[in-house]
């Protein structure tokens, strides 16, 4: 937002658009669902009245799930999505997709259709969540100060953990992808544009309406489920449950549109000369991650509609008594749900990787193996979900093997490490912050990683299984991996999105502090989980009492570090706006050879690669790119092949 | 001055860093890991965490090692605006860690199967129709000094356990007591959602699924009390689903569990009880037993004194 404050210039000043409030936008989508969301419920009402009542929960939810279902398509409408739809419907020509920014704010409160627009509203809508998820975190510490409830009743604290669990794990999946992917990918791949720039953009609104979906769940109660959302307590569940099994389904949907455009845009969007073996780390990861939103996400929208149906119309997909199987939930949710936490960890790699090379100064070491790990980390992880559910009762003949494939997913993951310290051999080290936050990342994911191998064996594993081990085991490698990445991707990239360059001070002291404070807070839960504190519950053996005082006492303080770092964002970028325009890290990557923010399309030509990005200490190393090749350079080049680049103005 | 060799000195320290946390680990925490020797099951989780720590330090120690080294030894001096040397990969050091990550994987991965299968499921549940079985004589009321099997069912239900013992007319009790030295066979289900019951001490952990016969085996070691804990989401009282249970000696079980079983008999619970089986369908329970007084009499039978009525909150 305050990417524009500066400008001056307002939209229909000059070019005789009509003003912001007669066009499509946030405030015409907002009234689209508020009629979307009535008429569905009025329509639900009518279809079920009388006999849809969900026995298990005594509630009618009919109505609800198609008022949900309604209010998105209305919100969808009202924001615009589907006037070009009716426009070919009607046969009227369509206007001409541009990918020039906008100006004046308004573009980021629209459906716009230039992925750098994208790129900053995914910024501002996953900061928006990871603040609301951290709300409701600090909300479960000051439960857990005593081991009887004190602060919230029963149903309270499972809504909290429900809604902390659920919204961290909707954004996480985002948070790299939607801001630096969507932002980054097209530019270091030298691309003028996405593939598929209104997929995109409906990928980023959904994310406003799965937001307010869930949070929705509070009026009626919340969810009591946590973020796994296992049957058949879901179908017991009251009617906040809708509202878990809406929203997650819709941000699945989203994620699904997110990676089908990056896998489209990187395989066919490259520039000349940007061969598969040049391609930057951030976008190799990507591009794995797309692979596995695109494959994995299915498994569970179809999850969630299969359990709205058990909700709505009594089927009894997951009742074991009505011949339905809970194990099937299991199964298909970890189908997902395993492939997801890899869609956690790969875009961390891939910003990492990116950062170490500049500021070690030096080539990354095994280029190729960091992409093979990344690939194999990415193949792998669809062959390790019956790890969740080593103690369910699910036959245990493949016990052995899915042991060894969760084994096998270190050797992949060590290749990270491989690259990661090779990189730092000998090389010239610059602290800066984002630096720092790498450094950070590979220590917070060591301890994660490590402790998953204690997780993978299965007689270690019927201890440490629905512990708060298993707890400490996922925030280390989310939170300390996938948001000490993205906290050194903001450090690392917002001079570039946005010209102006984040408090230093400040910055070095948030990350000291939530460095310190995120390991006080989680070192401490493997000791709990190991002495048999289970996970989601606030009634704990006394002893337990002063560890689980101290962690709660850290996790105030890491709420106070995420506060100073949106002091130093909001301050440094509304108030004390310090430019940085140049290239500040000296690196050699293909976004920084651009003003910062890029020019409108990235491009003035497509540019002609010349050389990797991770060239350092190579004396009379290539820039990486032909920024201006003569006209006709490329067209020359791809002559008499009947192909040329797609999309590519030459 | 000369380059010193960084090699060397890191693998120097690390071996000696290396050893010293591997000794301190076996010797000194291995008696003091969780879940602690109180049975069979649990003492092989403890060896295995104790075992996976021995592997785990010296990685962690390596990593750490390295990166401590590299911050220390290659930080850019501030004059120094310089590149560092263009060393793109090195075949030989990228081979030997592969292979060195491999091996241990694999091996961890075979130390693991034979952890798993060895102690008979360690611990684990391991569905309707074990792979990896306890031995010990399968008999119909069991007796002490033998090597007799003892059944025990554990019913799960929202916020409550109970347990049954088949081979003591069906019995049931809230506490959960086990005799020493003996095979136990845990027989797992629920009546409404999914619980998950965890004797920690014990080392026992198996899901409670409606309509699910989940078996998990264990052989106490050790006389005493231990805590049995619901694991698995299961409701807004999931926190409060904790009760206890004993570990006796063999006679002393066998006096315990004839003594209650004869006071149900008199009571007329166990008559008015269901039929042991493996998995209870609570709609039809409670259509059975419509007629008399289980959900009444001492408050302790029927799966914790009370079983659902048809609607609230089981099967429509």
């Amino acid at each position: 937002m305050a990417i524009d404050i500066a400008s001056k210039a307002r939209p229909g000043d000059a070019t005789g658009e009509r003003p912001w409030w007669v066009r499509p936008g946030v405030h015409t989508g907002v009234a689209g669902a508020a009629v979307g969301y009535i008429l569905g419920h009025l329509l639900g009402n009518f279809l079920s009245s009388g006999y849809a009542q969900n026995a298990l929960s005594d509630s009618n939810d009919v109505p609800i799930v198609l008022g949900y279902a309604l209010a998105v398509l209305g919100w969808l409408a009202g924001l615009g999505v589907f006037n070009d739809l009716f426009r070919m419907v009607l046969g009227k020509p369509l206007p001409e997709v541009t990918h020039k920014n906008g100006t004046g704010l308004a573009k980021y409160f629209r459906y716009t259709l230039d992925h750098k627009v994208v790129g900053i509203q995914y910024l501002f809508g996953m900061i928006g969540y990871f603040l609301t998820g951290g709300l409701f975190a600090m909300a479960i510490r000051s439960e857990l100060l005593s081991p009887s409830y004190h602060l919230m009743g029963p149903n309270e604290y499972l809504m909290v953990v429900g809604e902390h669990g659920t919204m961290m794990m909707m954004m996480m999946s985002s948070v790299i992808l939607g801001p630096f992917g969507q932002y980054f990918g097209p530019i270091l791949i030298g691309s003028k544009r996405v593939a598929f720039p209104r997929l995109e953009a409906l990928g980023f609104w959904l994310t406003p309406a799965a937001y307010v979906l869930l949070l929705s769940g509070i009026l009626f109660g919340g969810f009591p489920t946590g973020w796994t959302g296992y049957e058949p307590l879901a179908t017991q569940a009251k009617q906040g449950m809708d509202a878990y099994y809406f929203a997650f389904g819709l941000m699945g949907v989203s994620m699904i549109l997110a990676g089908f455009n990056m896998i489209v845009t990187v395989i066919n969007y490259r520039a000349p000369g940007m061969r598969w073996s040049r391609l930057p780390m951030f976008v190799w990861s990507m591009f794995t991650v797309s692979f596995l939103q695109v494959l994995s996400v299915p498994v569970l929208v179809g999850a969630c509609y299969m359990g709205l149906m058990d909700r709505t119309f009594q089927t009894a997909l997951f009742s074991n008594q009505l011949g339905g199987s809970s194990f099937l939930y299991e199964d298909l949710f970890w189908f997902f749900g395993h492939p997801e936490v890899y869609i956690l960890a790969l875009p961390g790699f891939g910003i990492i990787s990116e950062v170490v090379s500049v500021f070690c100064r030096k080539p990354l070491f095994g280029y190729k193996v960091a992409a093979a790990g990344m690939l194999g980390v990415g193949i792998l992880s669809f062959f390790v979900w019956q790890h969740h559910l080593f103690d369910s009762g699910i036959n245990p003949d493949m016990r052995p093997l899915f042991m060894l494939t969760t084994e096998l997913i270190s050797i992949p993951t060590g290749f990270i490490f491989l690259v990661g310290m090779g990189t730092f051999w000998k090389a010239k080290i610059r602290f800066s912050i984002p630096m720092l936050f790498a450094l950070a990342f590979y220590f917070n994911f060591l301890i994660g990683g490590i402790s998953g191998v204690f997780l993978s064996d299965v007689p270690a594993d019927t201890t440490e299984h629905g512990s708060f081990f298993v707890m400490a085991h996922f925030h280390y490698t989310i939170m300390g991996g996938l948001i000490f990445a993205f906290m050194a991707g903001v450090y690392y990239w917002l001079p570039k999105m946005t010209g102006i360059k984040l408090n230093e001070r400040l910055g070095r002291i948030h990350f000291w502090t939530m460095f310190i404070f995120f390991n006080t807070t989680f070192l401490p839960l493997f000791a709990l989980g190991l002495m048999g504190m289970p996970r989601r519950v606030f009634e704990y053996a006394r002893n337990l009492e002063t560890l689980n005082d101290w962690v709660s006492i850290s996790a105030f303080c890491l709420g106070v570090s995420i506060l100073i770092f949106l002091i130093n964002f909001v301050m440094s970028m509304l108030f004390w706006r310090e430019p940085e325009v140049g290239n500040p890290w000296r690196a050699r990557s293909l976004e920084w050879q651009l003003s910062s923010p890029p020019p409108p399309e990235n491009f003035e030509r497509v540019p002609v690669i010349l050389a990797g990005s991770y060239d350092y200490g190579v004396k009379d190393a290539l820039p990486v790119a032909e920024l201006h090749p003569p006209a006709g350079v490329i067209v020359g080049a791809y002559a008499g092949t009947g192909a040329g680049p797609n999309g590519t103005e030459v | 001055m000369r380059e010193p060799r960084h090699g060397l000195r890191l693998l120097a320290i690390w071996f000696v860093l290396a050893l010293v946390a591997d000794l301190l680990i076996w010797f000194a925490w291995y008696p003091h890991l969780p879940p602690g020797d109180m049975s069979e099951s649990a003492k092989h989780q403890q060896f295995d965490i104790a075992v996976l720590a021995v592997m785990a330090a010296p990685v962690v120690i390596a990593v750490l090692l390295y990166f401590g080294y590299a911050i220390v030894v290659w930080r850019a001096k501030p004059d120094d605006d310089g590149d560092g040397e263009p060393i793109y990969g090195n075949t030989k050091v990228q081979l030997i860690w592969i292979a060195g990550t491999s091996l241990i994987v694999l091996s961890l991965a075979v130390f693991g199967t034979v952890e798993l299968i060895g102690p008979a499921g360690a611990g684990a549940g391991e569905g309707p129709s074990p792979v990896w079985k306890l031995a010990g004589t399968q008999t119909a009321s069991w007796t002490p000094g033998g090597n007799d099997m003892l059944q025990v069912q554990v019913i799960g239900q929202q916020w409550d356990w109970t347990y049954r013992y088949p081979q003591f007319g069906g019995m049931e009790s809230s506490t959960l007591y086990l005799p020493l030295d003996t095979p136990v066979t845990f027989h797992v289900t629920s009546l409404d959602v999914i619980h998950s019951f965890w004797a920690y001490q014990l080392g026992v952990k198996a899901d409670a699924n409606p309509q699910v016969d989940n078996v998990a085996y264990t052989t106490a070691k050790q006389l005493g009390g231990f805590t049995v804990r619901c694991n698995e989401l299961c409701g807004i009282w999931h926190g409060a689903m904790y009760n206890y249970g004993k570990v006796v000696s063999q006679t002393d079980f066998q006096t315990w569990a004839a003594g209650v079983q004869d006071k149900e008999q008199a009571d007329g619970l166990i008559a008015d009880l269901p039929a042991y089986a493996l998995t209870y369908d609570p709609t039809v329970l409670s259509e059975l037993t419509s007629s008399n007084n289980i959900n009444k009499v001492d408050g302790i039978t029927g799966a914790a004194g009370y079983y659902y009525p048809p609607s609230d909150p089981v099967t429509p």
